[in-house]
């Protein structure tokens, strides 16, 4: 009997000590096989997503939208699919797209977004006409400030080094004022935050958002007075993906990015939740054990 | 030879040959991404020279991006076209006909002064430039954080905590109301050291912890959302681009 819970306590010390490689091969297990098989999730739009979509499907054809993106290749794979998923959006209801960047690494995701989804699902979009790509400008926030007042003042010339003035669709720009919304793509420094407190909150400019996961319980509090919407990691990228293709059926067949994240997701989480509950009766059993044999404090 | 380094030979000789082998089936800018992916990806192994080859690669290149995007999309339009537009003819030309802007020499001295930290007796000139820097955003942040992330954050908690539309009473937003108004009061009580957590304070403070909790919660369950993010974002690329095991 004794020598049994001898045998039961080592087994329980050795789980404890698992070694941390076993639980990331779990984890690429649970990301790797859902990519591999190709599942992909819907998800119920929430309303904070749905406000946020249901701004831009009210939006009026020839709207001005600012899309500043705001992030790098480091948190791509989680805001892209927003990016992506506004930008048809946006397309599909004919609006007028102005892409720029506050992070210089933004400058080449927004070339992106152009090669990847405007250029060959929307090939009526004109250059110039229908969409500009102004660039990454330094600054930061003073950046967002100056351009509330004097937009033209920073931005002299597109990312090619077009004149600015030369752009038919830039005729009437003047300030973050003439523009019907802002959508920042990030959530770092500078990023939604700044967008709000230098261009939405003092020149009364909707702005939208879509950001990584991290930062998203940080911008929350801004819904829904200062936000009117806000798209948080890749839930919020599927979210969006779900009510695009609920209003615009042609999208139903096509590969999703934000959807195809969201097994990966749903599966490691449950691995990880696994792993707490698993790691977390061990401890509890371990304590236990020592409490019957005599021994205080319950830490190994 | 010892048996490690003769590991880490084989490991060596593996690696380039698994490289070229990439570059002629794949193609040399998919191959570098890949390798460069598992490189980082081996720290979690242990420490070892790939890792650190990669570390430092994106550090610098990072580093270098940065310096040249603001150059090129910042100093060069910004400050030399207005300066002197003439001098960016040669890249910019749809800017050299414009008018010079000679206040534009204040932002260059106090570029100038900046960089002169590098120079060893000199490098006391730049604080005057970090005091402008530190002066003006301070003054910025104070007036916008004070109207945007303190006012207005006060009248986004205060609403009705009875919702009635048309359809009747609205249960779930009169909850979320309630619970938004029982968060913000008593999170703020768990700050307030000014009189002792005892009685119905110190019930509403032990409130305040769970709000707490339960926020940094949510914040840890975002934050492995994101990082799973990634590692999705960076499977998708060697299985997809890489290995076109992906469709």
């Amino acid at each position: 009997m004794a020598n049994n819970e001898v045998q039961n306590q080592s087994l329980i010390e050795k789980l404890q000590l698992i070694d941390r490689r076993i639980i990331f091969v779990f984890i690429a297990c649970a990301v790797v096989i859902p990519l591999l098989v190709g599942a992909t999730m819907e998800e119920e739009t929430t309303p904070i997503v749905q406000a946020f979509f249901d701004y831009v499907e009210n939006l009026p054809e020839d709207s001005r939208v600012l899309l500043s993106f705001d992030y790098g290749p480091t948190t791509a794979p989680e805001i892209q699919p927003m990016a992506d998923a506004i930008v048809r959006h946006c397309a599909e209801r004919k609006c007028k797209l102005y892409m720029m960047a506050v992070w210089a690494t933004g400058h080449n995701l927004t070339g992106e977004t152009i090669v990847n989804v405007l250029n060959p699902e929307f090939p009526d979009y004109k250059y110039g006409e229908e969409y500009v790509n102004l660039g990454y400008k330094a600054g930061n926030q003073g950046l967002i400030r100056l351009l509330l007042v004097d937009f033209k003042r920073m931005y002299s010339t597109d990312a090619a080094g077009t004149a600015i003035d030369s752009i038919p669709m830039m005729e009437n720009i003047n300030n973050l004022k003439n523009f019907d919304l802002i959508v920042s793509f990030g959530g770092g420094f500078p990023g939604i935050k700044e967008w709000v407190l230098y261009a939405g909150d003092p020149g009364n400019v909707p702005v939208g958002g879509g950001c990584t996961a991290v930062s998203a319980p940080l911008l929350y509090p801004y819904y829904p007075n200062q936000l009117i919407g806000l798209l948080g990691g890749a839930k919020g990228a599927a979210e969006y993906e779900n009510a695009l293709i609920t209003a615009y059926p042609q999208y139903e067949n096509k590969r999703m990015a934000g959807m195809s994240l969201m097994v990966s997701q749903t599966v490691s989480h449950m691995v990880i939740i696994f792993f707490i509950i698993f790691g977390n009766v061990l401890y509890f059993l371990h304590r236990s054990k020592q409490k019957a044999n005599g021994i205080e404090g319950g830490q190994s | 030879m010892s048996k490690t380094k003769m590991t880490a030979w084989v490991v060596f000789a593996f690696v380039i040959i698994a490289f070229a082998v990439s570059v002629a089936l794949k193609g040399a800018l998919v191959t570098v991404g890949a390798f460069l992916t598992l490189f980082i990806f081996s720290f979690l192994y242990k420490d070892n020279p790939y890792y650190k080859f990669a570390e430092h690669l994106f550090v610098g290149v990072s580093a270098a991006y940065w310096m040249c995007m603001g150059f090129w999309g910042t100093m060069v339009p910004n400050l030399f076209g207005k300066l002197y537009p003439p001098m960016v003819g040669g890249v910019l030309p749809a800017l050299k006909d414009n008018p010079a802007e000679p206040f534009m020499i204040i932002p260059l001295i106090l570029g100038i002064l900046l960089l002169m930290r590098l120079a060893p007796n000199a490098g006391w000139i730049s604080r005057w430039a970090l005091a402008f820097i530190v002066g003006t955003t301070a003054g910025l942040n104070l007036v916008r954080y004070l109207r945007s992330d303190f006012i207005q954050q006060i009248n986004n908690t205060t609403f009705s905590l009875y919702i009635s539309s048309a359809a009747g009473f609205d249960f779930g937003q009169t909850m979320s109301n309630i619970v938004i108004f029982i968060g913000v009061l008593c999170g703020l009580i768990y700050f307030f050291f000014s009189k002792e957590h005892k009685g119905a304070f110190g019930a509403g403070a032990r409130v305040g912890i769970i709000v707490l909790m339960v926020t940094f919660g949510a914040s840890f369950g975002y934050t492995v959302m994101a990082r799973i993010s990634l590692l999705v974002g960076r499977m998708q690329f060697l299985f997809g681009d890489w290995l076109g095991m992906i469709k």
